[in-house]
């Protein structure tokens, strides 16, 4: 045998996302994995281990939200992991799914990534308060968007990035939205710049729509070991690198300006794949966008573009869909378009990719070839870069 | 291919159409704050700004820690810093700690804490210099930028509880 | 990769009912420091860690935020599995055979002495819908296993108290042990009724520590370290989240995950293949139903096996020769790196005063405590 055994993603499941959804956590969890499974062409009986990812007990309302969540994710009875690198997660799963089947130890794994935060009360957003350090930041008053918008103004101060380039993010990808079966209702839109600027402050520099919703959704992948792959499929689409990185809880003695931690798990992943040059190599991306200013500064951290050339190239359009010769840059809406249930929306960029280089994006499909393709997600206090990528 | 999910609206939990059940967890802790923050508390309570220094990296961390995260040695010295700084990056908030909007923002910064090695910040408020509260956006953008010098203002001595909060706020202070 | 995976450094802090000294931070250091030097490693040296935490024994979201630092974690790959000890190490073993991986570090601890209302958040660990409302303090469901149990294998409250008993007294032999106490069956049998037929003292009371665990591939543990402990086999598994469908008698997710482990290691027999056992103890009960489903012992034999001295450090198959989570503290889901440490001593002829002779297999079998229906298993062994 050689290892990493290689692993193929053999279908991908996504419900729709919702602000509140009627189904409870393992309702939504069970509806992506059947529909993984079916578009994999499989049952829960041929899967040897199951994998769950979900943001903070908190919106769920449920301690040990895994094990609540074990049944509905098609993990009872079975070998069932739960990996939590906060807002990461949902590539981290894939990630944890892959070392399932690339150490030998399984021929197939259910990735299921799952959020509910409609159940938290009064507002989710209380949550997110306890992400801060208890002893020194919790007592100020914090709350989620602070920490965001102080790495926007730094990015767009160190970079002097003005606010319109910054906003065009939210326009590109509000757009890409309105074509993805899955978009929360109300959040999608051909929006223009004016109206992105313009929209409520939130925290400056930070407004109503440069920042994704909270949301209800779930998603699936289902991977399996080649020897598997190769018996139900003629084109398996392989998971060809993983990389992840975490960085140092005291973040404000770190210059938020650019993502180590996101070049270090890129990097990671690239000499898996053995990828020299990503900027000809990687043919589409989804980075995280739950801020529009986010993708710009994780496209820098993928090395995709240089420090600070983000922006320009997209004013030029080099991230658009319909490019012939830039790389496509959320294609699905992303977290802005789509919406941002925060597991499933990094569940939802990987299985944007698949479908991508399967080439059955539909109205998505990016205008240029697609061969290889990269998902990234971010999380924790501005700490974690997950990058997976998956080819032909 | 076909996608899952019923969508709610508000209205559905107001006019019941939907049942529901409610939990409020008493999720109340005491964590134990240790050796670094235990004196970093005690400073503040003496209207101090303790930082920690590393033997082998040189570099003086705040907030304080009992070992160096980057060479992994335990730090050796209590270095006593200024209450003055530089803001890193801010912000100008116009919502509250539970999402509802505030009529007037507050400015949360990273502050870099003179004394400590460079880039070394802490999370704090900064408000106005004299009238507290900001206005408006356009008052704070007058007044302050990435680079501007403050000042802690400190809650007076006997309402000290050896907690963050002993600097009620910092203050954009001018250049000598 | 077909090299084996092998422990190559632990390190502990001491147990204790409250450690109001040390913020969590400082107590892994604490840790990590011990086993980095038990390995001869650096932290630069690893390439990969693994922590365990659950957001709500913290009082933190996204406690995974809070790891690097205490561990020279930064800027390195770091996952947080919010599960078991031996499931976060079977995370460790797959992604070192992977072949990527030379070292992974595994951390786990607990800071149980800091959540103020223990029961308040066991409780929110319910089904939200069906279970919580009826607002019963969740350790009724130890004493509705716990009468099921007694009941269908005729195991009796007095074989409960002997385990007690047992735990306790062996834990006095553990410097690092929380609860070590000479008691008697009837201090036990008398303690105050918390969940007919659970008493006070058939639980483990909890404790705060923490334990930094170094793993390696085969190749390089032998470079490392003189006596390298192999992982010959490692199973998990989630029986069923719904606690109206469980089989109370059986905890068949610690048989699922056996037969796993069992499987890898290549074990057909296991009480004559294993020399000793660590296993989870929370509830008194749980030591002797985790031993039945095991294959350790018959359904109903365990009682008897244990009045004969059977399970004791000087008995034919010892259980539980660190005192369990009885006698050293129940860590939550860190509670099983502890018995992990426990049988690395062993295997390496460490153990000093509680030394059992000769061991050459040690199993590791863990439960992650109300209200779950899961655990894993860990093989050991120091056979090259």
């Amino acid at each position: 045998m050689h290892f990493p055994q290689k692993v193929a993603v053999l279908g991908a499941g996504l419900t729709k996302f919702m602000r509140r959804a009627q189904e409870t956590p393992k309702e939504l969890a069970f509806e992506a994995a059947k529909m993984a499974l079916d578009e994999a062409g499989l049952t829960i009986d041929d899967i040897d281990a199951v994998v769950l990812v979900t943001a903070p007990d908190a919106f769920d309302g449920v301690h040990m939200n895994g094990e609540y969540l074990a049944d509905g994710a098609g993990g009872s009875k079975k070998p069932y992991m739960r990996s939590f690198v906060g807002g990461g997660s949902g590539v981290f799963g894939i990630i944890n799914g892959w070392y399932h089947i690339a150490s030998g130890h399984f021929r197939t794994c259910l990735v299921v990534a799952e959020e509910k935060m409609s159940s938290s009360m009064p507002h989710p957003q209380g949550t997110f308060n306890a992400i801060y350090d208890q002893f020194t930041e919790r007592p100020l008053g914090v709350n989620l968007l602070w920490i965001f918008s102080l790495e926007m103004n730094r990015y767009m101060s160190v970079h002097k990035v003005p606010l319109e380039t910054i906003a065009l993010v939210a326009k590109k990808n509000k757009k890409n939205g309105l074509d993805h079966p899955c978009t929360q209702a109300g959040i999608a839109g051909d929006y223009t710049v004016e109206e992105i600027v313009n929209s409520e402050i939130m925290c400056w520099p930070v407004t109503r729509l440069m920042v994704s919703t909270v949301s209800d959704g779930a998603g699936a992948l289902v991977l399996a070991s080649e020897d598997f792959a190769k018996k139900v499929t003629d084109k398996p689409i392989w998971i060809e690198g993983v990389g992840w990185c975490l960085d140092t809880s005291y973040w404000t003695n770190r210059d938020l300006y650019y993502p180590k931690y996101v070049e270090y798990a890129a990097r990671m992943a690239y000499d898996m794949a053995g990828i020299k040059d990503p900027r000809k190599e990687i043919h589409v991306v989804e980075p995280y966008d739950p801020f529009a200013y986010k993708e710009l500064h994780h496209l820098e951290g993928l090395l995709l573009a240089d420090k600070g050339e983000a922006p320009k190239l997209l004013e030029k359009g080099f991230w658009d869909r319909d490019t012939e010769t830039g790389i496509p840059s959320s294609p699905s809406g992303g977290l802005l378009g789509v919406g941002n249930p925060i597991a499933a929306a990094g569940l939802m960029k990987v299985a944007e990719i698949f479908w991508q280089v399967k080439g059955t994006a539909g109205k998505r499909q990016a205008k240029r070839e697609v061969k290889r393709g990269l998902a990234q997600a971010w999380g924790d206090l501005m700490q974690v870069g997950t990058v997976v990528i998956l080819g032909k | 291919m076909e996608f899952k999910g019923k969508s709610l609206k508000d209205r559905d939990f107001k006019e019941k159409n939907i049942l529901y059940t409610d939990w409020h967890v008493k999720a109340h802790y005491a964590w134990d704050c240790g050796v670094a923050l235990s004196k970093f508390f005690e400073g503040l309570k003496e209207g101090k700004l303790y930082g920690r220094s590393c033997p082998e990296c040189g570099r003086v961390v705040i907030p304080p820690r009992m070992f160096c995260e980057l060479c992994f040695k335990p730090t050796d010295k209590w270095v006593l810093l200024k209450d003055e700084g530089r803001i890193n990056t801010f912000s100008v908030s116009y919502v509250n700690t539970d999402a509802s909007r505030r009529e007037k923002p507050n400015v949360p910064a990273v502050i870099e804490i003179e004394g400590a090695s460079e880039g070394m910040g802490i999370l704090h408020l900064v408000a106005h210099p004299e009238k507290i509260e900001w206005e408006n956006l356009e008052e704070v953008l007058s007044m302050i930028k990435i680079g501007t010098k403050v000042k802690a203002v400190w809650k007076p001595s006997n309402e000290r509880e050896g907690a963050i909060t002993d600097i009620k706020y910092f203050v954009p202070v001018k250049e000598e | 990769m077909n090299e084996r995976v092998a422990i190559i450094g632990v390190g502990y802090t001491q147990l204790r009912p409250v450690s109001s000294d040390v913020s969590f931070r400082e107590m892994i250091y604490e840790a990590a420091v011990r086993a980095y030097e038990d390995a001869g490693i650096e932290p630069r040296d690893v390439d990969t860690f693994v922590a365990i935490s659950e957001d709500y024994h913290e009082g933190t979201a996204i406690f995974d935020e809070y790891v690097p630092d205490q561990l020279g974690a930064v800027l390195k790959p770091v996952h947080t599995i919010t599960q078991d000890g031996l499931t976060a190490l079977a995370s460790c073993v797959m992604q070192i055979k992977t072949g990527l991986f030379n070292i992974a570090v595994l951390e786990g601890h607990s800071k149980a002495s800091n959540i103020l209302y223990p029961s308040h958040i066991d409780a929110f660990a319910l089904d939200p819908v069906t279970v919580r409302p009826l607002g019963f303090n969740p350790v009724f469901l130890a004493g509705l296993e716990m009468q099921r149990f007694l009941v269908e294998t005729g195991n009796t409250e007095y074989h409960c108290g002997l385990v007690v008993a047992k735990n306790r007294a062996t834990a006095i032999k553990n410097p690092i042990a929380a609860y070590p106490a000479e008691i008697s069956i009837e201090d036990v049998l008398s303690s105050n009724p918390v969940s007919f037929p659970l008493k006070e003292l058939d639980i483990a009371r909890k404790a705060d520590g923490a334990f930094v665990i170094v793993l390696a591939k085969e190749s390089v543990a032998k470079r490392l370290s003189p006596y390298p402990v192999y992982v010959e086999g490692v199973g998990w598994l989630q029986d069923t989240p719904n606690i109206e469908m469980r089989d109370l008698v059986s905890s068949l997710y610690l048989t699922g995950a056996a037969n796993m482990a069992y499987r890898e290691a290549g074990i057909r027999n296991p009480i004559r293949e294993i020399d000793f056992a660590e296993i989870d103890d929370t509830f008194s009960y749980k030591e002797l139903q985790h031993i039945e489903f095991l294959g350790i012992a018959r359904p109903g034999e365990s009682g008897e096996m244990l009045e004969e001295g059977y399970f004791d450090i000087d008995g034919e198959f010892p259980v539980n020769p660190s005192g369990g989570n009885i006698g050293c503290g129940y860590m939550y889901d860190s509670s099983s790196l502890r018995g992990v440490y426990e049988a690395v001593l062993q295997l390496r002829g460490f153990a000093a005063e509680r030394q059992i002779p000769d061991v050459e297999t040690a199993l590791i079998a863990s439960w992650r405590g109300i209200p779950t229906a899961s655990g894993g298993v860990v093989i050991l062994s120091n056979r090259e």
